[in-house]
């Protein structure tokens, strides 16, 4: 049993908690979260011990492994200190905010040999990895273009008060949404090595970007598109799509299903003919344990927990992998010189009021 | 509960096969009438009951049947809580204390609790399922819904957590409060029998993936298949076809060749598909002679 603790127990958190308890090969030594009636709750109906200091935990639970599903801004502290202590971590998306930190603590946990993961689930979904599949066996010819798209229902009013509507705290649909996408670009096509026609802006937010849109340019003449939206009502949840242009066709995936035109059928997929070929979500999913909201979930932990038990440190979603999508976040930051407001804001004395509406949940959010 | 029961996801652009096809359903159904065209061809087929979530435009097909007793006398509405969309894109916006505050009642003493950030007692807890049941019953009022189901998300989620305690005061509050009984949906069939057996709530009604293709059936088809002969409960089968997946009359007749499967849900955006299920279920229940 790989003696696991972890700390953030919000959306994500939750979710992962009840996965993590839920596999044969994890034992939940202890959970962290600042909220005390959330830890009470848990420790009352669950049995988990719970703490509200990070450091307590480690010091008391002794786990191997952390899974840290905390507000991005506080991720490179806390992987720091589970590092240093020889822990094997698994972090949510964004890896880091900062870039210099990220590398040092890649380097910091590949000297020591511990296995990382970053929580980019796509890379778990059945479409996506068929997506990755076809890319790379060169089926396509010479793939000349990528997009990726995000678009969801997160921010739809001017309000709003969380840590994800706060730039400084990896918050915005960059932080939120942007990130899968350009992650799932690394992993289908590759990482760009800059980014130009950068927009980011806010759609009803202030201070942090709704919609993301730029240009990928890559070194082998490639060239791609991002287009991040979380303010469209007209998706049900998130929704994230990624095309791919080549000489011999092109495919589309999405979580549900895999799109593939061939010009001419390809000796490297066989299985796939010249024309259209649509692979469903049913046929491209591995069966998982334990199911909470889609296989891709339940698949990333069980993948990090044989990752511990296989001292396999160069797996899938590493922070060296993760890094790549935080460089691209960051020529995206550089390139527009930060988040525009939504224009125009609806009158000058509303926007004054709601920006310090704002500022104060800020504060009780982070109070409590 | 009756054999066939029919389901709503076309209705709000839920296809688990394709986006395009799912996009393709909200626009037909974003009108109330074509909703309740389709919902009157599965009454005359002879299926009344409706299978629904608590998605806020379930609150105007509910307005109908209240105004129309006459012409549906018989209908039965299963609903299931919570749409959690709605709550996710709410929790994503606001955090999770406002997020709750948001869908907790006005009046009372529980919503103020929170802005202090109190620690909440056992029987909070309690309060707080309690008034989000009701907040979500409240669009059902004057209609019949004999069976109350937890959504599997959240199911799924007090399972893993292992909140066992949750599934007793539901079935509890939904019994008292609304003389209906507690269902279950489910994509972990056998944990969660394991679970509600040790909190004593017999022959429960678990509504889950049940197919031919072992599509989202957690512990393996062999598994639920034995399950299914050997534990006292009783299934609901959804997601029959697999979204499509499996040709229809060689995905009901692998159900209905378990005799223990109590009913199917299925949602089907015409009538000439609600026919030919229903006949097909029909058919292939009936036991042979």
């Amino acid at each position: 049993m790989i003696r696991t603790a972890m700390v953030g127990l919000g959306k994500m958190g939750l979710s992962h908690l009840a996965i993590l308890r839920a596999h044969p090969k994890v034992d939940m030594v202890g959970g962290c979260d600042s909220v005390t009636y959330l830890t009470d709750v848990l420790t009352k109906y669950t049995g988990l011990k719970c703490y509200a200091d990070f450091d307590k935990m480690l010091d008391e639970a002794k786990p191997e492994a952390l899974v840290v599903a905390t507000p991005s801004k506080l991720h490179a502290a806390m992987v720091e200190k589970a590092l240093r202590r020889g822990m094997h971590v698994f972090c949510e998306k964004p890896f880091v905010l900062d870039v210099a930190d990220g590398e040092r603590l890649v380097e910091l946990a590949e000297r020591q040999h511990l296995v990382t993961q970053v929580g980019y689930h796509y890379r778990f979904v059945g479409a996506f990895k068929e997506a990755a599949r076809v890319v790379k066996s060169g089926a396509l010819g010479r793939v000349h273009h990528v997009r990726a798209e995000a678009y969801g229902p997160v921010v739809l009013r001017d309000k709003g008060g969380t840590w994800r509507t706060a730039k400084s705290e990896g918050g915005g649909a960059l932080y939120d949404y942007a990130c899968h996408a350009i992650d799932l670009v690394n992993f289908i096509a590759g990482v760009p090595t800059s980014v130009d026609g950068v927009v980011r802006r806010g759609v009803f937010s202030q201070g942090v970007d709704d919609e993301v849109y730029c240009t990928l340019n890559y070194a082998s003449g490639l060239s791609g598109q991002l287009c991040v939206n979380w303010s469209d009502e007209s998706f049900r949840k998130m929704s994230t799509k990624i095309s791919v242009w080549g000489t011999n066709g092109r495919i589309t995936a999405d979580r549900q299903e895999c799109q593939i035109y061939l010009r001419e059928a390809h000796p490297s997929l066989p299985e796939v003919g010249k024309g259209w070929t649509i692979r469903y979500t049913t046929d491209l999913t591995d069966e998982v344990a334990y199911y909470l909201r889609g296989e891709e979930y339940s698949a990333q932990i069980d993948y990090f927990a044989k990752s511990i038990e296989e001292k396999r440190t160069r797996g899938e979603n590493t922070f060296r992998s993760a890094l790549e999508a935080d460089r691209v976040v960051d020529m995206i930051v550089s390139a527009a010189g930060g988040a525009r407001p939504a224009a125009p804001p609806p009158s000058a004395p509303r926007s004054r009021r709601h920006a310090l509406l704002r500022r104060i949940f800020e504060l009780v959010e982070a109070r409590i | 509960m009756d054999r066939v029961l029919f389901g709503d996801n076309q209705f709000f652009g839920v296809n688990h096969m394709s986006e395009e096809k799912a996009r393709a359903q909200a626009m037909r159904f974003q009108h109330l009438p074509a909703v309740l065209d389709v919902l009157d061809a599965a009454y005359q087929e002879g299926i009344r009951t409706f299978m629904c979530t608590t998605h806020d435009r379930v609150a105007e097909i509910c307005d109908h049947f209240r105004a129309n007793r006459a012409k549906y006398p018989d209908y039965v509405f299963y609903p299931c809580m919570p749409y959690a969309h709605k709550y996710a894109n709410a929790v994503t916006e606001l955090g999770m204390i406002d997020a709750l505050r948001k869908f907790l009642p006005d009046e009372g003493a529980l919503r103020s609790m929170f802005k202090g950030g109190v620690a909440v007692a056992n029987k909070d807890v309690e309060a707080i399922m309690q008034l989000l049941v009701d907040a979500e019953m409240k669009m059902f009022a004057g209609l019949n819904t004999p069976v109350i189901f937890i959504q599997n998300v959240v199911t799924d989620l007090l399972l893993g957590l292992g909140m066992k305690d949750a599934f007793r005061l539901f079935h509890d509050h939904v019994k008292k409060k609304y003389g209906a009984e507690a269902g279950y949906i489910t994509m972990n069939v056998p944990r969660l029998l394991d679970v509600l057996d040790e909190l004593g709530i017999d022959n429960p009604i678990v509504c889950a993936n049940i197919n031919k293709i072992g599509f989202r059936m957690c512990g393996g088809i062999e598994l639920y298949e034995k399950t299914i002969r050997t534990r006292r409960f009783r299934p609901v089968a959804m997601s029959v076809l697999a979204s499509g997946a499996i040709a229809p009359r060689e995905a009901i007749a692998y159900v209905c060749k378990q005799p223990q499967i109590e009913s199917i849900v299925f949602g089907a955006s015409g009538r000439g598909n609600i026919r030919q299920t229903k006949v097909l279920i029909d058919e292939l229940s009936q036991k042979p002679s």
